[in-house]
């Protein structure tokens, strides 16, 4: 059975439908990515599987209808998201951020300081900078305590918006080297990405995005080989 | 005007300020966590000096009927909206909140009526029962719209606060109460005479801000406190939710508007409509600290205790004047770092 | 229900309500007269709060002002009420100006809260002042007379309330319909949106805050001249909450509501007051604010728009005036092709730790289309708000024809021919498409609020419409002019701020991501558009994601990474770029 599974999911502001008619589902621990231009509605299709955005069209999670748990609820039960815009607690230490990221697992204290450890331990720089508020990280380190945080979560899965946004070339590399190993432990990743070309090499599973709509899908090495997702999005090399 | 008249000035005002600086202090914490500007705290110091005051004369307070009223009609609003969304799990847990622990301190009152509880005794029944009023008011009036922008918010505080005096004319009467001072004792350095009662209200003040500050720093529910007021989304997205998170803050800041009125009461006669002014006062100080800065907050507050203080001094019809007039160029002065920052827009 | 039949209810309706002082009770004509005086400040509210977006909880203070000016003026100095109007309404307009001028650059809730400090700093006044009688206040204040008719008795004053109030109804519903008012009715936008259209979003604040605080003084002047009595109660705080009460009520977006808000809150009041005392006897002048504060907490929570917009999506729409020729607005010359445009010299800003913009320099001649490329983040968007002048720089310069404009405002930058779009789209969604471009035209008209008002400014309307309608058709978008901007999809929302700006009639047009969010017919559309807008020799700055878009229409490239120039050239040149590859078309992982 599918961990979580999108059927025809709408998502409108006002009357301008965003998302139009998406359906998808995650195996777990399958990595899938939609890609797509700028304004396609990755980012909106995120917002409503979390239920930051309403929308309609059924959800489910482990089996579990989504419509019938808020947000938190959803957290608590291993869907996590980090979103483009990262949302970190910027006044804050880095370990502040990591201990809140386990907030969700707040009577196991146990288990809190494990996955502080385990976090620590995978990314060596953030134990560097551990007092180090977060608004003075550099753009790739904000990155990884995003991903950090939502680790601390344990979660089953990870939905990432555009990891690599404004992060240099050799920096995105080592945020999908991070993405893959996150394979390892078992965690379905429902990946947003303009970087199409990395996206694709990371994920098992891809969809391409326009205007609200799926059109294409496929395993994502097919996809690679597309020529016309090649010629749209894989910058005509 | 001598040195000793500008010293007793000075140390009535920071007297004063002390009470301010605990009012302000919860001013910025709910506005920080909730982004309602609480307008009414003022009463809810004002209840807490009357609450105080009927338990000293032996009858049952007023807020015993308030709670009451608040527990029910919160309890109704939780079952409906549970009821109506389908998630009837949390709702054992949710009646205990908002029905069963309201209640003991009201069923407390109620067994110690007529009994001598001792000063101590009664200032913590007084205490236990405004404590549950902000936060049932919170679940009543603001939790339907916590969405809403910041000056809908702020209209509803405003309108709450005349609700409030209503029902504190209501439920406590017209008359003005002073309570018993605290303590009656006095002492004296280089020549000049100080009451304990001011020292006491100043250590209060040093230590409950302080304590607050030791939740924030050092409790994993004191950060995610902090983690709301400063990023709403991002504190979601890690499980801390809005709804318990604003209970907490009106909890504490209850806790600290309670015990400013117990401080003013035995100085000040208290009206049940009196909140507005000191809350409008302590108001002046959460706005030299930008409804932000906790220190800058209490600086604020300090500022204008003494201000009220000297005024006072010159010319006790305008004192009140004199204060809000002192608003107006703050306010200025605030909004100029807020300049670049885009107003918020509404539809 | 047919509109024809709708409008003969009207007209029976209005020929009762003109009867009622000769078919209803005196007790029910002073309702009345009360429900129209309180209606006058109920308006300025809607006009201040829920156009303008400036939210007052003090309106009862103007009230009180002009109530006392003309009181005092009519009773100490024996003057004519008609004297005494003309006191309240310069006085009131003065201590208007003057707190207006203090408070009004407070942003937000800061400016609600000042509200509350000068209400009450009015109130304490009028009570503490010897000439105006303390708190017992000033009795025997005389009757308003026309000519030797004394309005003393409520039936004749219910004329003078009512002429009054629909006098300024009409003239407000003629305001927001013309220049002034659309600008004011952009407030809520914000100050970058007001500002990019060559307004000043401080005058325009002004004046509607001085005219919400003359309605005002208009109710204060009856209400003093009616009850022949005032005193300071009337005035505090609660009456404050009460107006905003009625204003909310009747809904705070339509003029409409002011009437209809103040007809229920006064009714209301008055059967609460009527019956409160034998539900519970004893208690019922407690009881009155409590049930009032309840009220109006339900409706803040349940119903924030209020009855008449709720009304209103039940009758047919009024059909909006068509828009015929006139004659073309004036344009401004555009500099010869080739000529410098815009050169950006060194330019840097820093937020905080981070340096959005570092040391970049370009220049832009006329009749060229520069394309601003990199990946999101790299600054572009910084860039366009410091040329524009909605970020101030921390170093270098802009030079705009010559001009530095480094330093210059936002508006005068505007007026001086540069014209924007958003990448987070900025219309007003529940103004129509044609009055969102007609904001455009706000720099090449002059019709001011007396103007629009009276509507003396019908000439220059015609032509401003007539612009307006040129640029919608120019976008396509001609038949959907009356449409609610909000309601068009979001790839027509971002072509109706092209024809916002072009309405403009700029010399250097600055589109961010103008093709976000278009399907492929739409982008060429919309690039044809752009390509003959430089065959008329306007000079065009764009950001823009889509890459072949950009490489189809540009005439230069201009690459930026990490808030710094990576390189320049024509579109060839940066395709085979190892660099620009490397940092924007994604690297290999």
């Amino acid at each position: 059975m599918a961990l979580l599974s999108l059927e025809n999911l709408w998502v409108s502001y006002g009357k301008v439908e965003a998302v139009r008619g998406v359906s998808l589902a995650i195996e777990p621990g399958e990595i899938v990515t939609v890609i797509g231009p700028n304004g396609a509605g990755k980012t909106t299709l995120l917002s409503a599987a979390m239920g930051l955005l309403p929308s309609r069209g059924a959800m489910t999670f482990d089996g579990v209808d989504l419509r019938r748990l808020d947000i938190e609820a959803r957290v608590e039960r291993g869907f996590c998201l980090v979103p483009e815009t990262r949302e970190l607690f910027a006044n804050m230490s880095v370990a502040d951020n990591l201990l809140l990221g386990g907030y969700a697992r707040r009577r196991d204290a146990a288990g809190r300081r494990r996955a502080l450890d385990e976090v620590m331990e995978r990314f060596p720089r953030l134990a560097e900078r551990r007092t180090q508020p977060a608004g003075t990280l550099s753009g790739g380190e904000r990155q990884m305590l995003a991903l950090g945080r939502a680790l601390m979560a344990r979660p089953r899965l990870l939905l990432l918006d555009e990891p690599s946004l404004g992060l240099a070339p050799l920096i995105v590399r080592e945020v999908f080297h991070i993405i893959a190993s996150l394979h390892g432990l078992g965690v379905a990743i429902l990946l947003v990405e303009q970087n199409a070309r990395a996206a694709l090499e990371t994920a098992d599973t891809g969809h391409v995005l326009e205007a609200g709509e799926i059109v294409h899908s496929g395993p994502a090495a097919a996809l690679m080989n597309d020529p016309k997702v090649a010629a749209s999005y894989l910058g005509g090399r | 005007m001598n040195a000793q008249i500008a010293a007793i000035l000075a140390m009535d005002g920071i007297a004063t300020g002390a009470i301010y600086v605990l009012i302000g202090i919860g001013f910025v914490l709910i506005f920080a966590v909730t982004r309602v500007i609480y307008v009414p705290f003022g009463d809810i110091a004002a209840f807490t000096a009357l609450t105080l005051a009927a338990l000293e004369t032996g009858h049952v307070p007023g807020t015993v009927g308030l709670v009451i009223g608040l527990a029910v009609l919160a309890t109704l609003l939780e079952v409906a909206a549970r009821l109506r969304a389908r998630r009837l799990g949390g709702l054992p847990r949710a009646m205990l909140l908002t029905l069963v622990l309201p209640l003991v301190p009201v069923l407390a009152a109620w067994l110690a009526a007529g009994r001598d509880l001792g000063m101590a005794g009664r200032v913590a029944l007084s205490l236990a029962l405004i404590m549950p009023v902000a936060p049932l008011l919170d679940r009543i009036v603001f939790r339907p719209v916590a969405d809403a922008s910041v000056l809908l918010l702020l209209t509803v505080a405003v309108v709450l606060h005349f609700g409030l005096v209503g029902l504190g004319l209501l439920f406590f009467g017209p008359e003005g109460v002073r309570t018993q001072p605290l303590t009656d004792a006095m002492f004296t350095v280089g020549g000049m005479n100080f009451s304990v009662q001011t020292l006491l209200i100043v250590a209060a003040s040093i230590v409950f801000s302080g304590l607050l500050f030791l939740f924030f720093e050092f409790t994993l529910a004191g950060k995610a406190l902090r983690a709301t007021a400063a990023n709403p989304t991002g504190a979601r997205l890690m499980g801390i939710r809005p709804a318990t998170t604003s209970t907490i803050a009106y909890v504490l800041a209850s806790l600290l508007a309670g015990i400013s009125g117990i401080l003013i009461a035995p100085v000040t006669t208290i009206f049940y409509d009196s909140g507005f002014l000191i809350g409008l006062k302590a108001f002046v100080g959460a706005i030299i600290g930008a409804m932000a800065s906790y220190p800058l907050t209490a600086a604020g507050a300090i500022f204008v205790g003494l201000l009220e203080s000297f005024a006072s001094f010159w010319s006790s019809d305008f004192k009140d004047a004199i204060v809000f007039g002192v608003l107006i160029p703050v306010l200025l002065w605030r909004s100029l770092g807020f300049r670049e920052s885009e107003e918020e827009t509404e539809e | 229900m047919t509109a024809r039949r709708l409008r003969l209810l009207g007209v029976v309706a209005v020929a009762l309500f003109a009867l009622a002082p000769a078919l209803v009770s005196p007790f029910s004509v002073t309702l009345l007269n009360f429900i129209g005086i309180y209606a006058l400040v109920a308006l300025g509210i809607v006009l201040l709060t829920g156009v303008g977006g400036m939210l007052s909880f003090g309106q009862a203070a103007f009230v009180g002002v002009a109530a006392y000016a003309t009181a005092w003026a009519t009773t100490a100095h024996g003057w004519s009420p008609w004297l005494g109007l003309i006191l309240a309404l310069v006085l009131t307009a003065a201590v208007a100006t003057v707190v207006g001028s203090v408070t009004l650059r407070l942003g937000g809730h800061f400016l609600s809260l000042s509200t509350i400090a000068w209400g009450l700093a009015i109130y304490f006044l009028f009570g503490n002042i010897d000439a105006l009688g303390h708190f017992t206040g000033i009795s025997d204040v005389p009757p308003i007379a026309i000519g030797a008719l004394s309005l003393g008795s409520g039936a004749a004053i219910f004329y003078l309330i009512w002429g009054v109030l629909i006098a300024a109804w009409l003239l407000a519903a003629n305001l927001l319909d013309a220049r002034q008012g659309r600008a004011i009715r952009a407030l809520r936008g914000g100050r970058i949106l007001v500002e990019s259209l060559g307004i000043d979003a401080f005058r325009i604040k002004l004046a509607t805050f001085v005219l919400a605080a003359l309605l005002s003084a208009l109710s204060g002047w009856l209400q003093a001249h009616m009850t022949r009595f005032v005193s300071p109660a009337p005035f505090d705080a609660t009456a404050g909450i009460f107006y905003l009460l009625m204003a909310m009520v009747g809904g705070i977006g339509a003029l409409g509501g002011a009437a209809v808000g103040a007809a229920i809150v006064t009714l209301l009041r008055n059967s609460i007051q009527d019956y409160l005392p034998l539900v519970a006897p004893g208690v019922a002048g407690q009881l009155e604010i409590v049930v009032f504060s309840v009220m109006f907490i339900l409706l803040l929570q349940r119903a924030r728009t209020g009855l008449v917009p709720l009304a209103l999506r039940y009758l047919p729409a009024a059909k909006p005036a068509p828009v015929v020729d006139a004659r073309p607005l004036p344009r401004r010359p555009q500099p010869p092709r080739g000529e410098p445009v815009l050169r950006v010299e060194a330019l840097s800003r820093r937020f905080g730790g981070l340096v959005a913009v570092n040391q970049v320099s370009f220049a832009l001649g006329a009749g060229e289309i520069l394309g601003l490329i990199g990946p999101n983040g790299a600054g572009k968007t910084t860039m366009f708000n410091l040329i524009t002048g909605a970020l101030r720089a921390d170093g270098g310069r802009v030079l705009f024809c010559g001009t530095d404009i480094t330093r210059t405002p936002q508006r005068h930058i505007a007026r001086a021919g540069i014209a924007r779009t958003f990448q987070h789209v900025k219309l007003r969604p529940a103004m129509s498409a044609l009055d969102n471009v007609l904001l455009g035209t706000y720099a090449r008209t002059r019709a001011g609020f007396v103007a629009g008002a009276l509507r003396l400014d019908r000439g220059e309307e015609a032509q401003a419409r007539f612009e307006a309608m040129r640029q919608l058709r120019r976008i396509g978008l001609a038949d959907r002019a009356f449409d609610p901007a909000g309601a068009l999809p979001l790839a027509n929302q971002r072509l109706l701020e092209i024809a916002r700006a072009l309405a403009a009639d700029p010399v250097l047009l600055v589109l961010d991501e103008p093709a976000a969010g278009l399907r492929r017919l739409e982008k060429e559309a919309l690039a044809r558009l752009l390509v003959a807008l430089r065959g008329e020799g306007l000079t065009i700055l764009l950001v823009e994601h889509d890459m072949d878009f950009v490489m189809g229409l540009v005439d230069r490239c201009v690459v930026m990474d990490f808030g710094a120039k990576l390189c320049e050239g024509v579109p060839v040149e940066i395709r085979r770029d190892v660099r620009v590859q490397e940092a924007y078309l994604g690297s290999v992982a």
